[in-house]
C-alpha cells in the first residue's frame, strides 16, 4: 500500500522547516569546529543534491559524478591562485567549465546503460583524477594547488572568517536547493521522473529519451562544478583524490542515505557523513572500517536512506485494503 | 629501436598483470552483472598473503597457493552473503562491494601496516635473461608466461568442458539458464571465486614485481575497468586485448607523455565507446 | 486508378535473433481507419512485429512504411512524431506516479513545452485539463489522484490505453488490451474499443477470439513469424487450416 502523498509532504515540510531553523540561528553559538563541519556539509549537500537529480530522480546511476566536482575546484584553484578574477567571474568559469567537462563526458557514457553506465562513469572520474596526478604543470600533481584565498566580496565581514563564510555558503545552498527544487518540478523534470520509470513507455510517448538524459547530466555536472568551486574556497586546498574513486563513492553514500528521489535528502546525507568521517577518527583509527559498515548496511537494509525507511513505517499504519 | 622493444617489453608484463586482474572483473562482470569495486582489494589481500608465506616459509610457489585459496574463498564468502541476494540492483551491489573493499583496506593496514612490502623471488627469477644487447628481466617473462598459460587454460576450460559451457550460458542469459536446469547460483559462486582468484595471483606476483602497499587497491581498479570496457565485459578474449593495449599504451605514455600518460588510457576508452559500446569482444 | 494511400505497409519484414526468424517476410497492407486484428497461436511472432513497428527492435531486413514514410531506421520517438501509437501487453506505466500524472506526461509527449526548466509544470492548465478530459471518457476521474500501484489491473489498462489515445495518434497499436481482463471487463472494455474515433487506424494484437471478430474488419493470421492467411472476420473463422494451427497440426508455411 503507497502511502498516500498529502501526509509525507506534510512531514517533509516540518522536516524542512526545522533544518532551515537550526542553518540558519544555531551556527553562532556553536563551536568554531562544528561550523566548519557545518560548512562543508553544505558544500557537499550541493553537489549530493545535483547528484540525486540523476541517481534518484532519472535513474542514472552516475557514480563517477565527484570528476565535475574536482574540475569546479581545479578552475577555481587554478584562477584564484594565478589570476586576478572576481569571485563571480571565478564562480561562473567553475560552473561553465564543469558544464562543458559533463558535456563532452556525457556524450561518451550515455553510450552505455545499466552496470556499464556506472562503471564508465566511474573510469571517467578515474581519468579525470589520473589527469590532475600527471598533468603536474597545470594541476600540480600529487602536491595539488594551496593557497586558494577566501573571495573578497566587498561585504562587511571577512569571508576568511569562519561565521561569515559559513553563510555565505549557505546562501548558495539555499539557492541551489530552490533552483534544483524548480528544475524537478518544471516539464523537464516531469519527464526524467517518467524515464526513471519506464524508458520503453517514454520512447513511444514521444521522447528521446537520450537527449533528456544527456540534458539532465549536464544540468547535475554544473551544480557539481559549483560545489566544487565553493569547496576550493572553503579548503585553500586542492588535491586529485577530490576526484577519486572514495570521493565518488562518498557521494553516491550521501544521497544513499538521504533516500534518492528525494532531492532536499541528500543533505541531511552529507551531514551524516563529513560528521561520521570527522568525528569517528577521533575515537578509533579504524574509522574506515566504520565507514564501510556504514556502506554495506545502508546497502542492505536502507537503501532508500532515511525517507525509504520513513515510508515503511509509514506505510505499515495505514489501513489494509481500501482504496485511494 | 631499443627504445621500442624494451617499452614494448615492460608494457606487456605489466599487461600480464592487467590480465589477471581485467581477467577475473570481467568474469564476475559478465555473469553477475556487478562492477565489483573490492576486485582491486582481493589482489591486496592475495599479494599481502603470498609475501606473509613466501617470508615465513621461503617457497614462492606456496605464497601462490596460500594466497589463491584464501582469496578465492573470500571471494565466495562475499558473493554468498552479501551480493547473492541482490541480484539486478546494481547501486546497492555497488555500495556493498565499496564497504567490503574500505574494509579489506582497512583490515591489511591494520595486520601489515602501511610500509610498501616486496616479496623476495626466488635466485632464479631475479636475474635477467641476455638476448643480443637486450636484457629481459626474468620475473617479466614469468609474468608473461603465467598470465598467458593461465589465459590459455581458462579458455580451454570455457570452450572446451560443460561446466564452462555453463558459464557462457549464464553471461548469456541467466533466466534461460536456469530454465534448462543449470545451477545458477552455484556458477555464479564459482565465478565469483575463480574471479578473486585471478586477481590474488595478480596480487601474488604484483608484489614480487612492483611491491604493495595500502592504496594500491584503488590505484589498480581504473586500469581494471578501463581492460574490460574496451576488451567488452564477459569476455577473456577481451580482457586480454584490452590488457595488451592498455599495458602498451600506459607504458608507452608514461614514456613518451608523462604529463598526459594517464588521459591516453581515456583516449581508446573513448574510441571504443564511441564505435563499439559494448567493447571490442562483448555481446549485446 | 490510384492507389489509396496505406496507413500501414509492411514489406518482406524479417527481424532475425540468432537462428530464430520470429518475423519472416512478413507482408502487411493496412488501410487507413481500418480496424486490423492480428492473430495467430504463442509464438507466431505478434508481438514481435509490433516491436518491430513502433521501433523498439532493429528490422534484420525489410521495410516500414507509415502514410508512405520509410520509417524503418528511425527512432522510437520519431515515429510517434509521425502518428504511431502504442499500448503494452504487459502493463507499462508510470508506478510511481499518479493516474493524472501519467497522461500529462503522455500528453506533454510531442509538446516543444517538454524541454522547459522554468516553470512548474502543474502551470500550464490545457494539458491538465487535456488529461481530465480523457479520464472523464473512460469513466476514470474520480481516480485522477492515486497512484497507478494503487489500481486494479483493470483500471490499469484502461489507463493504458488512455496514455496512447491523449496524443491522438493516426495509428494506435493495441497489444492484447484485454489481457488479464475479466469476462465483464473484457466487455467493457471492447466497448470502450469500439467507440474509438473511426479516423484512426487500429491494429489489436488479441488472444480472446471474440474480442478480435467483434472488432477488426480484416484478420491478419500469423503462424511462427510467417503471414499464414488473411481475411474478413467470416473467411477466417470459416476457415479450417486456421484452426489447425492452433492445434498445432498445421506445416510451417514458409
Amino acid at each position: 500500500m503507497i502511502p498516500d502523498r498529502a501526509q509525507s509532504r506534510r512531514w517533509v515540510f516540518v522536516g524542512l522547516f526545522l533544518g532551515a531553523l537550526i542553518l540558519i540561528a544555531v551556527p553562532p553559538f556553536l563551536p568554531t569546529y562544528i561550523v566548519i563541519l557545518f560548512t562543508l556539509s553544505l558544500v557537499y549537500a550541493i553537489v549530493a543534491m545535483s547528484l540525486d537529480l540523476l541517481i534518484g530522480y532519472t535513474g542514472l546511476g552516475a557514480l563517477g559524478h565527484a570528476a565535475y566536482f574536482a574540475i569546479g575546484a581545479y578552475c577555481t584553484a587554478i584562477l584564484v591562485t594565478r589570476h586576478q578574477i572576481s569571485f563571480a567571474g571565478v564562480l561562473g568559469s567553475s560552473i561553465l567549465l564543469a558544464a562543458i567537462a559533463s558535456a563532452i563526458f556525457g556524450i561518451l557514457a550515455l553510450r552505455a546503460a545499466g552496470v556499464y553506465f556506472l562503471m564508465i562513469t566511474l573510469a571517467i572520474a578515474m581519468c579525470v583524477w589520473g589527469l590532475a596526478f600527471r598533468w603536474v604543470s597545470l594541476t600540480g600533481g600529487d602536491n595539488g594547488i594551496t593557497g586558494i584565498s577566501r573571495p573578497a566580496l566587498g561585504l562587511p565581514w571577512d569571508m576568511g572568517d569562519v561565521i561569515p563564510f559559513y553563510y555565505l555558503v549557505l546562501f548558495f545552498f539555499v539557492a541551489c536547493l530552490l533552483l534544483m527544487f524548480l528544475f524537478i518540478r518544471s516539464p523537464f523534470g516531469k519527464t526524467l521522473v517518467g524515464i526513471r520509470d519506464s524508458e520503453s513507455r517514454m520512447r513511444v510517448l514521444g521522447y528521446n529519451i537520450w537527449l533528456h538524459k544527456y540534458l539532465a547530466y549536464i544540468v547535475a555536472g554544473g551544480f557539481a562544478g559549483l560545489s566544487g568551486c565553493l569547496y576550493a574556497y572553503y579548503n585553500s586546498f586542492v588535491s586529485p583524490n577530490d576526484a577519486n574513486l572514495t570521493h565518488c563513492m562518498e557521494m553516491v553514500l550521501m544521497v544513499t542515505i538521504g533516500g534518492p528521489g528525494t532531492l532536499a535528502g541528500a543533505a541531511p546525507g552529507a551531514f551524516v557523513i563529513v560528521f561520521l568521517k570527522n568525528m569517528v577518527s577521533v575515537y578509533t583509527q579504524r574509522w574506515l572500517m566504520v565507514l564501510a559498515a556504514v556502506y554495506v548496511l545502508t546497502a542492505l537494509y536502507a537503501p532508500e536512506g532515511v525517507m525509504g525507511i520513513f515510508r515503511q513505517i509509514q506505510g505499515r499504519r495505514q489501513p489494509v485494503g481500501g482504496k485511494g | 629501436m631499443e627504445f621500442w622493444i624494451n617499452q614494448t617489453f615492460n608494457g606487456l608484463s605489466y599487461a600480464a598483470l592487467l590480465f589477471l586482474l581485467g581477467g577475473g572483473f570481467t568474469l564476475i562482470f559478465g555473469v553477475m552483472k556487478i562492477a565489483n569495486i573490492a576486485h582491486g582489494s582481493f589482489y591486496l589481500v592475495g599479494g599481502y598473503i603470498g609475501y606473509t608465506v613466501a617470508s615465513h616459509t621461503g617457497n614462492f610457489y606456496l605464497a601462490f597457493l596460500v594466497a589463491c585459496v584464501v582469496v578465492s574463498f573470500l571471494g565466495m564468502v562475499m558473493e554468498r552473503l552479501f551480493l547473492h541476494h541482490l541480484g539486478g540492483q546494481d547501486l546497492r551491489q555497488m555500495l556493498i562491494t565499496m564497504g567490503i573493499a574500505l574494509f579489506l583496506q582497512d583490515l591489511c593496514l591494520l595486520i601489515w601496516g602501511g610500509n610498501p612490502l616486496n616479496l623476495s623471488v626466488p635466485g632464479y627469477l631475479a636475474r635477467s635473461l641476455r638476448v643480443g644487447k637486450y636484457y629481459f628481466p626474468a620475473l617479466r617473462i614469468f609474468m608473461i608466461i603465467a598470465a598467458g598459460f593461465l589465459y590459455i587454460l581458462l579458455r580451454w576450460f570455457q570452450e572446451k568442458t560443460r561446466v564452462g559451457a555453463m558459464v557462457r550460458a549464464a553471461v548469456d542469459n541467466m533466466e534461460m539458464s536456469e530454465g534448462l536446469g543449470i545451477n545458477v547460483p552455484l556458477v555464479t559462486l564459482g565465478v565469483f571465486g575463480l574471479g578473486a582468484l585471478l586477481a590474488g595471483f595478480g596480487g601474488v606476483i604484483g608484489c614480487a614485481f612492483m611491491g604493495i602497499y595500502p592504496g594500491l587497491d584503488f590505484e589498480l581498479l581504473p586500469f581494471a575497468f578501463v581492460v574490460v570496457i574496451i576488451g567488452g565485459m564477459g569476455s577473456l578474449q577481451g580482457a586480454l586485448v584490452g590488457a595488451i593495449i592498455v599495458g602498451l599504451i600506459d607504458n608507452f605514455g608514461k614514456a613518451l607523455f608523462p604529463e598526459l600518460s594517464y588521459f591516453t588510457l581515456f583516449a581508446p576508452m573513448a574510441i571504443v565507446l564511441g564505435l563499439r559500446p559494448t567493447g571490442l569482444f562483448g555481446r549485446g | 486508378m490510384s492507389q489509396p494511400q496505406l496507413a500501414l505497409q509492411c514489406h518482406s519484414l524479417t527481424k532475425r535473433f540468432g537462428g530464430l526468424e520470429a518475423v519472416n517476410k512478413m507482408e502487411l497492407r493496412v488501410l487507413p481507419g481500418e480496424r486490423r486484428a492480428i492473430i495467430g497461436p504463442n509464438g507466431a511472432g505478434k508481438t514481435t512485429l509490433f516491436r518491430l513497428i513502433s521501433g523498439q527492435f532493429p528490422v534484420t531486413s525489410g521495410t516500414i512504411r507509415l502514410f508512405d514514410r520509410d520509417i524503418t531506421r528511425m527512432p522510437c520517438h520519431q515515429r510517434t512524431y509521425l502518428g504511431l501509437g502504442r499500448t503494452f501487453q504487459i502493463t507499462n506505466l508510470f508506478p510511481t506516479l499518479t493516474v493524472l500524472d501519467n497522461l500529462v506526461i503522455a500528453a506533454m509527449g510531442l509538446k516543444a513545452m517538454k524541454f522547459s526548466m522554468a516553470r512548474p509544470l502543474s502551470t500550464y492548465r490545457g494539458l491538465y485539463a487535456k488529461a481530465d478530459e480523457v479520464l472523464e471518457r473512460v469513466g476514470m476521474a474520480e481516480r485522477r489522484q492515486v497512484r497507478i500501484g494503487n489500481l486494479s489491473h483493470g483500471e490499469q489498462r484502461q489507463i493504458e490505453i488512455s496514455l496512447a489515445l491523449i496524443s491522438s495518434p493516426k495509428v494506435l497499436l493495441l497489444d492484447e488490451p484485454t489481457a488479464g481482463l475479466s469476462p465483464a471487463e473484457s466487455t467493457m472494455m471492447t466497448a470502450v474499443l469500439k467507440k474509438l474515433d473511426p479516423a484512426i487506424t487500429i491494429l489489436i494484437i488479441e488472444h480472446d477470439m471474440d474480442v478480435a471478430f467483434q472488432l477488426a474488419d480484416r484478420i491478419t493470421v500469423l503462424h511462427q513469424g510467417c503471414l499464414f492467411t488473411e481475411g474478413t472476420p467470416a473467411e477466417v473463422r470459416a476457415n479450417p487450416r486456421v484452426q489447425e494451427i492452433y492445434f498445432g497440426t498445421e506445416e510451417r508455411p514458409c
